[in-house]
C-alpha cells in the first residue's frame, strides 16, 4: 500500500459515501409514502347506503339493511382479480369458523365468471351482490381489488383492509377488533 | 415436481454463492491457495444451479402448471406460447430469477475464460459477484418466491395484462437487464481493485469489453423500450423522462462515461479513483433502478405491483452494496496515485470533459427522477418533473458534449493542438453552417433550436467522418493505399466512428421528429378526406371484429399520394373483458422519412374522433440507436477486447506501470 | 503543467460543469416543476390563472359532457368535498370513465375552468396512482352514504 494521501484530499473521497448517505435516507422515507398506507375516511361512519342484485344464478342480493344488527365482514371481489385468489383460502378457513358471517361484493365481474370462480374455489359468502358497473365500489372508495371491511353491529366500518387478506393481518387486527365489536 | 427442483436449486445456489463470496476473500487476502481455488468451480456450479432454476419456471409456464402461484397469476392457458415464454420475466419473481441468472452467467464466464487473471484478483471478483448475488437469492426466497405453490390449483391463470403482450415488451426488458447485470462485472473488478490497492492499465484492459458488452446491451435495450412506448402506448411519444425510463437511462450515462474514461486508465495510466468510482455509480444506479423500479416510491406508467416489505429489503441490499463500497472506495481511493500527466487540450482532456458532462447529466436525471420524492418527503407537497424540466437541464449539457465530440478525437494524447483540430474540422463548420442554411431556406416555420440542432448534427457527423478520412488518407494517397488502410484499421475505431455516426443519426430524428410533427384531431365521418404530411387520408369507416380475447372497433383509412392509392391502415380500439381493460392499437406505417400515425377514438355522432400524425424522420432516432449497437458491437470484436488478447498484459501487473502503449 | 496545477483545472472544469448544471436545474425548476393540487387545494392554493399544474381526483358520475365539435369534453374532478370543472379537446385515455380516478394536467383558467392538455387515467382496476389516492386522501373524507347524486354537490 501506498501512503494516504494528505488528509483534506481524503475527505473529497468521501464525498459520495456521504451523497448517498442522504440519498439512502429519503428512499426510507419515500418507502412509507406508499398509498396502501392510506386509511379509509369511512372508517367510524356508516356504511354507504346501497342495494345490489345478487349474482345471476346464485342467491342472495345484498343491501345496507343486510349489514346492521350484527359485526360482519365484507368482502370486494372479482374473478379476474389475482391477489382475490391468493386470500380466497383464508376466507374459505374463516367461513367455516361461523364466527361473523361474510359478504361479498362482485366487482366488475361477469355472472358467470362469478359463479365459476366460486364453483371451483368454494363459496364463503353468506350473500353475495353484483356491483356490475363498479357505481357502489365507488360510493365505499374502492381503490382496487380485493378490500375487506369489518362493520360493526351499528352498521359502521370499523376497519379496512387493502388489498388481499394476509393470515397475520387477519389474526393480528380483523379479528381481535371483532370479537372486541361482540361482545 | 419440477417447481421443487427448481425451488431447490435457487436455494443450494444460495449456499453456493455464499461459499463462494467468502472462503476466496478470505483466502486471496491470507494467502490460502486452495480457498482462492474454490472461487472458479462455485462460480460454475452456481450458474449451473440457477439455469437449471430458470429452466424449471420456463418449464412450469410452457405446460401452464397453475399449481404455481406466479404461473397462475401471469399466465394463461390459452395464450400464444411467446407469451408464455415472455411471461417467465414478465413479473416481479421471474424477472428477479432472470435478473441472477445472468449474474452468475457473467461470473462464469470471468470463470472460465479469464484464465490470464492472476488467481487472487479473479478470486476477489467473483467473491464480490456472489455476494451480489446472495442478495439477490435471499430477496427472492424471503420476499418474492416464484416458485410458490397454491393449493387448491386453480383451472386456468389470470393471464397477462394486455397492454404487455407485445413482442416489444416481452423482449427489451431481457436486454435491459443484461446491461444492468453487466455493469456488475466492472462494480466487481472495481471492488477487487480496491481491496488489493492497484489500477492499472491491465485492469482497464479487463474492464473495457465487459463494460463494452453491457453498454451494447443496454443501448439496445432502451432502444427496444423507446420503440416500444411508441407504438404501442398510442400516444405517439418515443420517450416520456418516466421513472422507469430513466432508471434504464441513468446507468447508461454513467456506462458511457465509464466506457470513455477507462480508455485513459488504458492508455495513459491515469483517471484511475475517478474510473474506479464511475465503474461503481454506474452499478449503484443500476441498482437504483431496480429498487425504483420495484419497491413503487415512485409513480410510473409502468408500475409493477409493488410493496413496501419487498422495497425494504432492496433498500437495505443497496445500502450494503452501494453504501458498502462508496465507504470502501473513501478508504482506499485516495491511495490510488494518479500517472501521467496531460494538458486540458489533449484527448485525455477531452474525455475528461466528456466524463464531467455525462456525470453531471446524469446527476441531473437523478435529481428529477428523485425530487418529486424528495419534495414529498419534506414538505408534503406532490409534484411531477416532466418533459420541461429535462429539457432545460439535460438538453443544454449535451451541447458541450456534441461540440467536444467532434474535436476530441483529433487530438493527440498529452498535448493536443486545438487550433489545430479546430482548423481540420473546418469543413464540418462549414458543412453545419450550410445545413443550417439549407434548412431555413427550405422550411417556412423552422426554429432556431431546430436550425441550431441540425448543425450540431452535421457538426457530429461530418466531425466524425474527417476523422476516418485521415486515419485512412482519403484524397492523400492512391485509392488502393486508401482501401488497405481501411481494412487495417483497427475495429475498434470503426466502432467508434460508427457509435459517434450514431449520435448524429438520432439527434436528426429527434430534431425533425419534435419540431414538425404534424397532428390532426378531428370527427370524420365515412367517405371524409383529410391531409396529413403530404398523404391524403381517406376515412372509410369502422367494424366490429371479434379477438381471441376482445372484442375491437376498427377503422379503415386508406392512404393515398399524388392520386395513387399506396395502402390502407387499420387502428383498432379494443376492449378486453377480463381483468376489463381496453386498449389503443395505433395504426403506424413507419418510412425512412417519415411514419404515418393513425389512432381511432370513440364515436360522435355519426362520425368518430380520430387522431393523425406526420412523424418526419422519426425511425431515425431508433435507427441512431442500432448504429451505436453495432459500433460497440464492432469495437467488441476487435481482437484487442478479446477475452484472450489481455494476456501479454497480465505481465503489466506488476507495480511498475507500463509505459502507455502508443495509439 | 505539475500534478497539483492539473488537479486544480480538473476541479476548477468539474465545479464549473456542476455550476452550471445546477443554474440550469434552479432555471428549470422555476417553470419545469408541475405541482399536483386536489380540487380542495386548488381553492386553497390561490393558484394563479396559467400557472401549469396537475389537479387530480374522481370523474364526478354524470358530469361528462361533449360540445358540439365533438373533440372537446368537459367533466368535473372531484375529491368528494369540491369539485373543478375541466375542459379538455382531444381523445380521452382508454380508461377514462365516470367515477374513475384521473389526473389532468393544465392550467386554470381566468373563469374557473382547468383547461387541460393532457388526462391520464387509472391504468387498471388494481392500480391507482399514489397521486389520485393521496388527492382523496388529503380531501378527507368520503361522502357518508352519498350516491352519485350526492357526490355532484360542491
Amino acid at each position: 500500500m501506498t501512503t494516504p494521501g494528505e488528509p483534506r484530499r481524503n475527505l473529497l473521497y468521501l464525498l459520495p459515501v456521504l451523497v448517498f448517505a442522504g440519498l439512502a435516507g429519503f428512499l426510507y422515507q419515500g418507502l412509507y409514502l406508499h398509498p396502501s398506507e392510506i386509511p379509509s375516511p369511512l372508517i367510524g361512519k356508516p356504511a354507504p347506503a346501497f342495494d345490489l342484485p345478487a349474482v345471476e344464478g346464485l342467491p342472495g342480493g345484498l343491501s345496507r339493511a343486510d349489514l346492521e344488527g350484527k359485526v360482519s365482514l365484507v368482502s370486494v371481489f372479482a374473478s379476474w382479480c389475482g391477489p382475490c385468489r391468493l386470500e380466497h383460502p383464508l376466507l374459505m378457513a374463516l367461513a367455516e369458523k361461523k364466527r361473523l358471517p361474510i359478504y361479498g361484493i362482485s366487482y366488475k365481474d361477469r355472472p358467470e365468471d362469478s359463479r365459476g370462480w366460486l364453483q371451483s374455489l368454494g363459496n364463503p359468502y353468506d350473500k353475495i351482490g353484483a356491483d356490475r358497473d363498479g357505481r357502489v365500489g365507488f360510493d365505499w372508495g374502492v381503490y382496487g381489488v380485493p378490500e375487506t371491511y369489518l362493520i360493526d353491529r351499528q352498521g359502521n366500518v370499523a376497519f379496512k383492509v387493502v388489498g388481499p387478506l394476509t393470515p397475520e393481518v387477519l389474526e393480528s387486527q380483523v379479528l381481535p377488533l371483532a370479537a372486541r365489536l361482540m361482545k | 415436481m419440477i417447481p421443487e427442483i427448481g425451488h431447490f436449486a435457487l436455494i443450494l445456489a444460495l449456499a453456493v454463492a455464499m461459499v463462494q463470496g467468502t472462503l476466496p476473500l478470505v483466502g486471496a487476502a491470507r494467502n490460502i491457495a486452495p480457498w482462492v481455488a474454490l472461487a472458479r468451480p462455485a462460480a460454475v456450479a452456481q450458474a449451473v444451479l440457477l439455469a437449471i432454476s430458470f429452466a424449471a419456471l420456463t418449464w412450469c409456464y410452457v405446460v401452464s402448471d397453475f399449481s404455481v402461484a406466479n404461473v397462475v397469476a401471469n399466465s394463461h392457458s390459452l395464450k400464444p406460447m411467446l407469451y408464455k415464454v415472455a411471461g417467465v420475466w414478465g413479473n416481479h419473481e421471474g424477472s428477479l430469477l432472470l435478473w441472477v441468472l445472468v449474474l452468475a452467467v457473467f461470473g462464469s464466464a470471468v470463470a472460465l475464460f479469464g484464465t490470464n487473471l492472476p488467481a487472487p484478483f479473479r478470486a476477489r471478483v467473483l467473491a464480490v459477484q456472489a455476494l451480489i448475488a446472495v442478495g439477490f437469492d435471499l430477496f427472492m426466497l424471503l420476499t418474492s418466491n416464484p416458485f410458490a405453490r397454491m393449493d387448491p390449483a386453480p383451472v386456468d391463470g389470470m393471464g397477462l395484462n394486455p397492454l404487455l403482450q407485445d413482442p416489444g415488451l416481452a423482449f427489451h426488458p431481457p436486454f435491459l437487464y443484461l446491461g444492468y447485470v453487466g455493469f456488475s462485472m466492472a462494480y466487481s473488478f472495481a471492488i477487487a481493485a480496491l481491496l488489493e490497492g492497484r489500477v492499472d492499465p491491465a485492469w482497464a484492459r479487463w474492464v473495457r469489453p465487459w463494460t463494452l458488452a453491457a453498454w451494447v446491451l443496454l443501448t439496445f435495450g432502451i432502444v427496444g423500450g423507446s420503440h416500444w412506448a411508441y407504438y404501442e402506448l398510442g400516444w405517439g411519444g418515443w420517450w416520456f423522462w418516466d421513472p422507469v425510463e430513466n432508471a434504464s437511462f441513468m446507468p447508461w450515462l454513467a456506462g458511457t462515461a465509464l466506457l470513455h474514461s477507462a480508455i485513459v486508465v488504458e492508455k495513459r495510466d491515469t483517471l484511475k479513483s475517478w474510473t474506479v468510482l464511475l465503474a461503481i455509480v454506474t452499478f449503484s444506479l443500476s441498482l437504483l433502478g431496480t429498487f425504483l423500479v420495484r419497491s413503487g416510491v415512485l409513480t410510473s406508467v409502468h408500475a409493477f405491483a409493488t410493496d413496501p416489505a419487498r422495497g425494504v429489503f432492496i433498500l437495505g441490499f443497496l445500502l450494503v452494496v452501494v453504501g458498502g463500497s462508496l465507504t470502501l472506495y473513501a478508504v482506499r481511493a485516495p491511495a490510488l496515485k494518479g500517472g501521467g500527466l496531460f494538458a486540458p487540450m489533449s484527448r485525455e482532456g477531452s474525455l475528461l470533459l466528456n466524463n464531467l458532462l455525462l456525470s453531471t447529466a446524469a446527476a441531473t436525471v437523478l435529481l428529477g427522477t428523485l425530487y418529486p420524492l424528495l419534495l414529498d418527503a419534506v414538505t408534503g407537497e406532490k409534484v411531477s418533473v416532466g418533459k420541461p424540466y429535462f429539457d432545460m437541464t439535460f438538453g443544454p449539457l449535451m451541447v458541450p458534449l456534441f461540440a467536444a465530440m467532434g474535436i476530441g478525437p483529433l487530438m493527440a494524447w498529452k498535448r493536443g493542438d486545438l487550433a489545430g483540430a479546430i482548423g481540420r474540422l473546418r469543413f464540418a463548420f462549414l458543412a453545419a453552417l450550410l445545413i443550417a442554411a439549407v434548412v431555413w431556406w427550405q422550411v417556412s416555420k423552422v426554429s432556431v433550436l431546430a436550425l441550431f440542432g441540425y448543425s450540431l448534427a452535421a457538426w457530429v457527423a461530418i466531425g466524425v467522418l474527417i476523422e476516418l478520412a485521415e486515419r485512412i488518407w482519403l484524397f492523400k494517397a492512391p485509392p488502393a493505399d486508401v482501401f488497405r488502410r481501411l481494412r487495417r484499421l483497427p475495429r475498434s475505431s470503426i466502432g467508434m466512428t460508427l457509435a459517434h455516426l450514431g449520435i448524429a443519426v438520432t439527434l436528426i430524428g429527434i430534431v425533425s421528429s419534435e419540431s414538425f410533427t404534424e397532428e390532426h384531431l378531428i370527427v370524420l365521418k365515412p367517405g371524409d378526406v383529410t391531409e396529413v404530411g403530404g398523404y391524403f387520408v381517406a376515412f372509410r369507416g369502422v367494424e366490429e371484429v371479434e379477438g381471441p380475447n376482445y372484442t375491437a372497433l376498427r377503422g379503415r383509412f386508406e392512404v393515398s399520394r399524388d392520386g395513387k392509392f399506396l395502402y390502407a391502415m387499420s387502428p383498432e380500439a379494443r376492449n378486453y373483458p377480463t381483468p376489463p381493460m381496453a386498449t389503443t392499437e395505433a395504426a403506424i406505417r413507419p418510412t425512412l422519412g417519415g411514419d404515418l400515425y393513425v389512432v381511432i377514438g370513440e364515436a360522435q355522432g355519426d362520425g368518430w374522433a380520430a387522431r393523425l400524425y406526420f412523424k418526419p424522420l422519426v425511425q431515425w432516432i431508433w435507427g441512431g440507436g442500432l448504429f451505436m449497437v453495432l459500433g460497440g458491437m464492432l469495437s467488441l470484436s476487435d481482437r484487442r477486447h478479446r477475452i484472450g488478447a489481455p494476456r501479454q498484459a497480465a505481465a503489466g501487473l506488476a507495480p511498475a506501470a507500463r509505459p502507455a502503449p502508443a495509439e | 503543467m505539475t500534478r497539483k496545477r492539473r488537479r486544480l483545472l480538473t476541479v476548477v472544469a468539474g465545479m464549473s460543469c456542476l455550476g452550471v448544471a445546477v443554474a440550469l436545474m434552479l432555471n428549470a425548476y422555476g417553470d419545469g416543476l408541475v405541482f399536483f393540487y386536489s380540487p380542495s387545494e386548488l381553492e386553497s392554493h390561490h393558484v394563479t390563472p396559467g400557472q401549469r399544474l396537475r389537479i387530480g381526483g374522481l370523474v364526478e358520475e354524470n358530469s361528462v359532457v361533449r360540445q358540439s365539435d365533438g373533440l372537446t369534453i368537459t367533466f368535473k374532478v372531484t375529491d368528494l368535498s369540491k369539485t373543478v370543472p375541466v375542459s379538455y379537446r382531444g381523445i380521452v385515455p382508454d380508461l377514462f370513465r365516470e367515477g374513475q380516478g384521473v389526473v389532468a394536467e393544465g392550467s386554470l383558467g381566468a373563469d374557473g375552468v382547468f383547461m387541460a392538455s393532457n388526462i391520464l387515467a387509472k391504468h387498471d382496476e388494481k392500480y391507482m396512482p399514489p397521486e389520485v389516492a393521496a388527492a382523496l386522501k388529503k380531501s378527507g373524507r368520503w361522502k357518508d352514504g352519498a350516491g352519485p347524486e350526492g357526490v355532484t354537490k360542491p
